[in-house]
């Protein structure tokens, strides 16, 4: 059966768009990897990806310093775009984010927590114990807004997000002031790929990967979802082993990401806007599609901030925060219906 | 008003008891306040030095020490107490907060400009302190106002919770990038103040809170007629004879300065705003002339028990104040949330 004519023109439109992202966040990782403190030239990063000479100095630092933290930036923000995108297709709240809605709060509470009582903990250990805190504040943030008379409105779920987050927060800075831990954490709040090593980025990426391509197979179901409950039942959609899929879903990406970079804010708001005014209502295009701006994103902004203002270093998450404040509050001036 | 209803008798004269009582409670936590720390005064001894007697030990800690300390805190709990009423007459939305809509992320600008450009926290320059965070908590203010204003709408109250947290974001962010430029202890001193420790502990900062309560705090409480009128909603109080706008505005501006002046020395406290005019609706009612003094006074009692608790529970590093009452209040504001419609 061939397409007609204006679905064709669609598929051209989105091939183009999915090369066009494609090819951007290839610039910029590879950007990222030859500017800083010493720039390098094209070759030099050539052979230092693909001919690695651990004597050579130039080579060290690429794949020692920067490799990992640009890898590390892209993968987080990818993973941070598509829980975003998730998040917002199921709560059907044009304003849902990980970060609003409490969840990375909830992270962050953990790894604080141990920070302060078990300060050698391994990586793999902390993974686990982020993600639980996420868990946590999910369940938290969802039980509490669909206990209400009246169920689960995004206005409700919003507030009772940032009023968990607020809590939380104010729980993880307790605790950093009163075990002496203020700065260690302040850099880490902040959010930052700085620190992302191998060791770390080897479990890291293959699950963050794993769940976005675990992601991209629910997108079709969150379309659906994302049309209102009605069309979904009609279509015989089990709506609720859907929602908590998709929502232990952005657990884990946003658990982990928030584990390995800190809080950084706004990424998985704004980008899934983005994508849906390039792409559409389709989520089998928002995701992936997400997954490759949020990593540009993510890149670029790291970049930034390693740029704004050497040798010294700009916190990342206030770096995004810069660009995704301002799209937020147009958002909101735009918001017409009382939520 | 109230009065033609024929219930206002009673609801006067309970008020007048609820404050009493409220007054006695206020009484016990500033004694125990006053009697906590690492030198422990019996609360009998707390009395006598305060009335003249006493060793000179006891007045030296008395005095010098605990009491400026306790004056701020209860001026501070007063007016957020104070300022998070007014908050919900005005947006007539029962979740509104000084902290929750931003304004405490403006007056923390203020503060960390301050701490930047004015080394000095205890000198002379400490009278500056709420000047500074009033304007931040200003500049947070008219972005909201701006950002959640329609033309045929005026203020729409979803966008103002909306844009609050914004605008809160987007200062936070700002305030991060100044206060990681700073020296360590100044930088620890604002991770301090941020998570709500009441760090006002001389004479010079009580005086210079003290202006600031004591002149709006006054005002507030002689409009309490506009702020019952304004919380009937935009149309029945301009059918009143209110002139919205204006005493809106005036309003609003009374409550940025209450809440920046009280957080510029109690540090950014949030929820306070929130649960003492809750409890006070409980406790006497939706009339602001009964609630707003209600408000003020369980402000107090909620501050100063935090702060008490703070210091005294967790040394020797003490707990700030803030993070005491967010651990009890926000539990209680969700648990209001998962019950209104």
């Amino acid at each position: 059966m061939t397409a007609p004519p204006v679905l064709r023109a669609g598929r051209i439109r989105q091939a183009l768009l999915f090369t066009a992202s494609a090819v951007l966040l290839a610039l910029a990782i590879f950007a990222a990897i030859s500017l800083g403190a010493k720039d390098l030239t094209v070759s030099t990063v050539w052979s230092a990806v693909f001919h690695y000479d651990r004597s050579l100095m130039t080579h060290q630092i690429i794949h020692e310093l920067r490799l990992p933290r640009v890898l590390g930036a892209a993968v987080i923000g990818a993973a941070l775009a598509v829980a975003g995108s998730l998040i917002q297709g199921i709560t059907r709240n044009p304003l849902g984010d990980t970060g609003v809605l409490g969840i990375n709060a909830g992270a962050m509470f953990v790894v604080a927590v141990s920070f302060a009582f078990f300060p050698n903990l391994p990586y793999g250990t902390l993974i686990v114990l982020s993600f639980l805190g996420a868990l946590m504040s999910t369940l938290l943030v969802f039980g509490l807004g669909a206990s209400a008379p009246g169920g689960l409105t995004p206005m409700r779920l919003t507030v009772s997000g940032a009023v968990t987050a607020a809590l939380l927060g104010s729980m993880t800075s307790g605790i950093a002031i009163y075990f002496d831990l203020s700065q260690d954490l302040a850099f880490w709040y902040a959010g930052g790929v700085a620190g992302i090593k191998w060791s770390q980025l080897e479990i890291l990426a293959p699950i963050l990967l794993m769940v976005i391509a675990w992601s991209m197979g629910l997108a079709r179901s969150i379309s659906l979802i994302s049309m209102g409950d009605e069309v979904a039942l009609n279509l015989g959609l089990n709506l609720r082993r859907i929602r908590l899929l998709g929502l232990l879903t952005v657990v884990v990406l946003a658990g982990l990401s928030v584990s390995a970079a800190g809080a950084i804010g706004f990424v998985g708001l704004v980008i899934p806007h983005i994508a849906r005014k390039l792409i559409g209502v389709d989520y089998r295009q928002i995701v992936p599609l997400s997954a490759l701006l949020g990593a540009v994103l993510l890149v670029l902004a790291d970049l930034g901030a390693r740029m704004a203002n050497p040798p010294e270093e700009l916190a990342i998450g206030i770096m995004v925060s810069f660009i995704g404040v301002p799209f937020f509050l147009f958002l909101a001036r735009k918001e017409r219906r009382d939520l | 008003m109230s009065r033609s209803l024929g219930t206002g008798d009673t609801r006067t004269t309970k008020a007048w008891l609820v404050c009493l009582v409220l007054a006695g409670i206020s009484f016990v936590v500033i004694v125990l306040g006053l009697n906590t720390g690492t030198i422990r005064i019996p609360p009998l001894r707390v009395l006598d030095t305060l009335f003249g007697g006493g060793s000179g030990r006891d007045h030296i800690v008395l005095f010098e020490y605990r009491l400026p300390r306790i004056v701020v805190t209860v001026l501070a709990g007063a007016g957020l107490g104070a300022a998070g009423a007014v908050m919900q007459g005005l947006s007539r939305n029962a979740l509104a907060d000084p902290g929750v809509l931003g304004l405490h992320a403006g007056a923390a600008l203020g503060l960390v400009m301050f701490v930047s450009f004015f080394r000095d926290l205890d000198g002379s320059a400490a009278v500056l302190i709420p000047l500074f965070t009033f304007a931040g908590g200003v500049i947070a203010a008219v972005l909201i106002v701006l950002l959640s204003y329609s033309r045929n709408r005026g203020i729409v109250p979803v966008r103002l919770i909306l844009s609050g947290i914004g605008v809160a974001s987007g200062l936070s962010a700002i305030t991060l990038y100044w206060s990681l430029r700073l020296d360590e202890d100044t930088y620890a001193f604002t991770a301090r103040w941020l998570a709500g420790s009441v760090w006002g502990r001389d004479w010079i900062h009580a005086a210079a809170l003290l202006p600031w309560i004591v002149i709006v705090l006054p005002y507030v409480l002689s409009q309490t007629r506009s702020l019952n009128n304004l919380s009937l909603g935009d149309e029945t109080a301009a059918g009143i004879g209110t002139s919205v706008k204006r005493q809106r505005l005036l309003l609003l501006g009374a409550a940025v300065a209450l809440s920046s002046a009280s957080v510029s020395m109690a540090g950014g406290i949030g929820f306070i705003g929130l649960i003492a005019p809750h409890l006070a609706r409980r406790l006497v009612g939706p009339m602001y002339q009964h609630l707003l003094p209600v408000a003020c006074l369980v402000g107090v009692v909620i501050l100063v028990t935090a702060d008490t608790i703070g210091r005294s529970v967790f040394q020797p590093n003490a707990i700030p104040a803030g993070v005491v009452v967010a651990v009890v209040g926000a539990p209680y504001f969700l648990f209001l949330l998962s019950r209104t419609k």
